[in-house]
Order: C-alpha cells, then structure tokens, then sequence
C-alpha cells in the first residue's frame, strides 16, 4: 500500500514537470525578474532531485504548499474546505447505491425470471450503461428545470444533494443489484435455507437472517471499487451542479496548470482511496470469518 | 433361495427370438456430439438481451461508416442555421456554431468506437503477454510481475488518466495511450489465472516434452484454452474505454475541435441544456446505448462460455 502510495506521488510529481504550460504563463508575461523571483518562491529554480526530494518530505508531513493560483490559499485549506462537502455527498451516494442495489437485487432474487425479476434488471442494465454525468444532465433539466422538484445546481442544504448524489449512485445501483442478484440465487439453492424454509420461517424473514448476510459477501468487496467510483464520480457531478466539492477544485486545478493543487488533492485523493480499500478488507474479515487476513493472529 | 429357483425355471427358450444384428443401431450414438464454440453460439443466440445488444451494435456500426459519407453535410462544415431543433433537413438538429448534429453524431460514434477498440486491443495485446508470461514462468519472475500490476492497480485508474492527459497533447492518440496505461491490468490477471490452471494439464506437459518452447505453448496452447475468458473481458473492456474517454470528453481533457466525440458533444450540449435539449440528448442516447450494446454482448457470452450453466 504505501509502495503504491510511493508511486503515485512520484509519478504525479515528474508527469507535472514534464506538463507544458507553466501556472504562472496565463497570466501577462512577467519581467524576467519576477519569473525568477516566483520560481524560487515555489523552489521550481532546484535540480528536479531537491525539489522530489522536498516535495516527498512535504507530502510526508501533509504540507502542499501554497496555490499557485490563487495567492495565499494553502492547499491545505482548499482541501480541508472542500472535502467535508465532497464527503457528505460521497457518503450519501454511497448509502443511496447500496440501498437501492441490494433492495433490487433481492427483489430480482425473490422473483427469479418473473416479472419484478425482468424489471429490475431491465433497472441494472440502465443504470450501468448510462454514464452519470448524462443522467446529471437529464435530471437536472426534466426534474428540476422543467418540473421544479428539485433545486437546479448549488450546495445549500440537504434538497440541494439529492439529485447529485443520486447521479453519482446509479451506476452503482446496477452493478451491486447483479451483484446481490446472483449470489442471492446461488445462496437460495443451499441447504441451510431450504432448511429455514422448511422449518416454518417466513420468505423475508429468511432473506434477512439467512440468505442475506451470505449473500452480500461479494457486494463488501465492491466497496472498494464503489469509494473509488463515488470519488472520481463526483469530478463530473460537482461541475454539473457546481457544488463547491473537492472533484471541482481538482478538475479547474488542472485547468488552471495550479501543480502544487494537482499534486496535494491526487495525493489526498490517493490516500483516502488505499485506505477505503484497506478498511474493506479487515471489514470483509470480520464479516466472513472463513477468511483471516494474512499475518492476523489465531 | 429356492424362490429365486422357481422364477428362472419359468422361463422357456420360446420366449426368445434371433433378430440379427442391427448395425444400424449400434452406430447410432444418443445424442449428436457438438463441438464446444458451437455450443456456446447456441446458447448465446437464445439470449435474447445478447442479441439485442448485437443487433444494436451491428447498426450503430454501420451507421458510423455509411452517415457520414452519404449525407449531405460535413461534421465541421458551418451551416449558418444556429441551435435549430430537429426537422427533415437536419435530423438531429444543428449546434452552436451551426453544424448538422447527425453527422457529428455518427462521426463521435468512429471516434468513440475507435478509440475504445483500439485501446481494448492494446490492453488485449499487452494483458495476454502480460500475464501468460507471469503464469508460464512462475516463481520469482511471475512474483514481481505481479506485484508490478498491483501496485499499478492500486493507483486510481481515473486519476492517473487525468494526471497523463494533462501533461499530454490532447488528441485521440493520447487518449488510447492514457486510457490502456492502467487498463491492461485487469486482463493480465484473468490470463494468469487461466494459464495457471491450464499449464499444469498433461497435455502442455506432453508438449514440453516434446520440447515445444514457450512461444509455442503460449500460441498453440495457451491462448486458445484461455480464449473464452479473454473474449469476455475484452468485450468489457470497451464499454469501459468508451465510457472514460466521454467522461474525459466532458471535463474537457478529450478530443479537441472541430473533431467530434461523444462526450465532447454531451458536454457542450449540457451547457445549453435549456435553450437546445437535442444537442445533449442525442450523443447521449447514442453514448448508452453502445455501451448497453456492449455490456449485453458480454454478458451474454460470459453466460454462453461459463460451464457450470452447460446443459
């Protein structure tokens, strides 16, 4: 994990030297003076090695400097600005995608090849073909434009997250609904729920005590996949509904040719990506006690 | 046991007749054998959702090639009629600077299909290398290949992208180079797989013995048995090129003017979404069917190869 982490602060760092285009080149050309000046400001005049060398030291101790853009605005503060929004929406998206994923999938389940069945694959095929930034586009102009459900594009308060974090979660929607699907059939064949059957136990009740917690076994290990998506999902979303997020800075960042933003977000952005994949998988151990994680004691 | 006596001893010699041989019979087998790939064509065509996605695919194909040679106007030629909605001389409507959005469509359908085919053939390429290489050899070299993909895997697809086509030329070159960097990945570690279940057989074994070198196993060998695996998760893989390159498209790090792809197109027809609806609408239908088409495909050969549902 933290070689991983290695290479992609390594590989962000040399890829954004090799980027045409300087932060400083959008704006009036500047005496030659003042170019030097800036340049030993953001220690650009180094050998490449001192500055990695700088750069992976500030990155160690989480300091990415200052905005190349906007004068006086650490990274750190458009980070720690931004995330709490870009978290609050990702979180929502993500219990609205496992939500709905699993109630289709089950339904799809209890109904094998009859109509529900058919309905909501029919929803799962959708959902995983229609990118989210169309859906964004489409909802925003028949839910909110033309029917005034919803609040067209802004952050100021709950009503204003819920077609966003929607857009994001459907794709995911479709993919843990197949997901639930198949292995609530697989596990509707075993014998333990037969055995529940038998006994008595109602159709739901042995969904949820039995057939369930076996069941989602494989959508634990989309977890991973579903932070990842529900971050670089909202790249798009947070432009489409001009949310004040996290994946907005770091898409005019990249613009803006702003390095040191670039750099602390796809850092940030990386760790909290291996880390939702580390916490899935000591979760995915303690869900599944068949599986011990590697080096764990007895 | 004197019971059982009794019960032989009825019966007679009479009750048995000479009927000769029937050779016809004995070379009839119970049922016609069939061969393995026509087994899988036969169950692939009564999926039906598989072959909706086929047919889809098959037109929007050939609309690609023949829409914009037949129709009357150029994908970057300006008409002069601005934002028109859809009428009989343009059916799709016209955009911003007034160009025919049904050739644009079309052209956006070469470009996204292209890009996504060859980045999914390079993946193929690079991904059976890959992994067949690490499974053939074992040990420490498929060890560190290995690692090498996961470390490569563990780094956000998306965002690696991002990061190269910011330092690249925007293009539809770099698009293919960016979008198969990371890509690859995946397809490695399903040809490992099945070459490490397949190269332990005896008949590989016999084929070494014979002193067949690695080339040879890899060729005559390997690859054909992986086949089915490989076929599916290509088929996969484009959907998935393709949905990046819109979504790249759309953040604006895509294919650049006058050239027309999918998701550029979406994304500027976003921006006047109110006043000119067609200009979202279309590219975006056009965008998910083809990738419907493609999940379809794949997933009804993936239930066509899969043994476990063989009948």
């Amino acid at each position: 994990m933290l070689i991983a982490l290695f290479f992609i602060i390594s590989i962000t760092f040399f890829l954004m030297r090799l980027a045409p285009g300087s932060p400083f080149a959008s704006e009036r050309q500047f005496p030659p003076q003042i170019e030097k000046q800036l340049n030993a400001k953001y220690g650009l005049d180094n050998p490449w090695y001192i500055q990695f060398k700088d750069y992976v030291a500030d990155s160690l101790t989480f300091d990415f400097g200052e905005s190349m853009k906007y004068k006086g605005r650490s990274t750190n503060d458009i980070i720690f600005d931004s995330f709490p929004i870009s978290m609050t929406l990702g979180i929502e998206a993500m219990l609205i995608s496992i939500g709905f994923g699993v109630i289709i999938g089950v339904i799809a389940a209890l109904y094998h090849n009859r109509f529900p069945d058919y309905l909501a694959i029919t929803i799962a095929v959708l959902g995983i073909s229609v990118p989210s930034f169309i859906l964004a586009g489409l909802m925003q102009y028949f839910l909110a434009f033309k029917l005034g459900m919803f609040p067209i594009s802004g952050w100021k308060g709950f009503i204003y997250s819920i077609l966003p974090a929607l857009a994001i979660a459907i794709t995911h929607i479709g993919f843990i609904a197949k997901l639930t699907r198949s292995s609530m059939l697989e596990q509707m064949n075993s014998e333990y729920v037969k055995l529940a059957r038998a006994k008595g136990l109602g159709k739901w009740k042995t969904v949820f005590k039995h057939t369930l917690r076996n069941a989602l076994l494989p959508v634990v290990t989309y977890l991973g996949p579903l932070a990842a998506g529900v971050l670089t999902g909202s790249f798009i979303i947070e432009q489409v509904f001009s949310i004040p997020g996290l994946g907005r800075h770091f898409v005019t960042s990249i613009s803006n040719r702003d390095y040191t933003v670039i750099m602390g977000t796809t850092v940030f952005y990386s760790i909290i990506l291996l880390l939702a994949v580390f916490i899935v998988d000591i979760l995915y151990s303690v869900i599944d006690p068949r599986i011990k994680l590697k080096g764990a004691k007895r | 046991m004197a019971h059982t006596d009794q019960q032989v001893e009825k019966f007679d010699t009479k009750m048995f007749s000479i009927v000769g041989i029937r050779e016809k019979e004995t070379e009839k087998l119970a049922e016609k054998s069939i061969s393995f790939w026509k087994e899988v064509l036969l169950r692939f065509s009564q999926n039906k959702l598989a072959i909706i996605g086929l047919v889809l695919l098959i037109i929007i194909a050939i609309m690609a090639i023949v829409a914009p040679m037949t129709s009357p106007y150029n994908y970057r030629e300006q008409l002069g009629i601005y934002n028109a909605p859809p009428s009989a001389a343009h059916w799709f409507g016209t955009d911003d600077l007034g160009r025919d959005m049904f050739v644009r469509v079309w052209e956006g359908a070469r470009i996204s299909l292209f890009i996504g085919l060859t980045a999914a053939v390079i993946d193929l390429i690079i991904g059976v290398l890959w992994g067949s290489i690490a499974g053939l050899s074992g040990g420490r070299v498929d060890n560190i290949m290995m690692r090498i993909a996961d470390v490569l895997s563990a780094v956000p697809y998306l965002l690696v992208v991002i990061i190269l086509l910011v330092v690249m030329e925007k293009g539809i070159l770099p698009m293919i180079i960016a979008l198969s960097i990371t890509g690859w990945i995946n397809m490695a570690r399903i040809v490992r797989g099945e070459v490490l279940s397949i190269k332990n057989q005896e008949y590989v074994l016999a084929a070494r013995t014979l002193g067949a070198n690695t080339w040879h196993l890899i060729i005559k060998h390997l690859i054909p048995n992986a086949f089915g695996a490989i076929l599916v998760t290509m088929t996969l893989t484009i959907p998935t090129a393709i949905f990046t390159e819109s979504f790249l498209s759309y953040l604006g790090l895509g294919v650049p003017h006058p050239d027309a792809s999918w998701g550029t197109m979406a994304s500027e027809g976003n921006k006047a979404l109110t006043s000119a609806p067609w200009r979202l609408f279309f590219p975006a239908f056009f965008i998910s069917l083809t990738i419907f088409a493609f999940n379809a495909i794949g997933d009804g050969l993936r239930d066509a190869l899969d043994p476990k549902l063989r009948k």
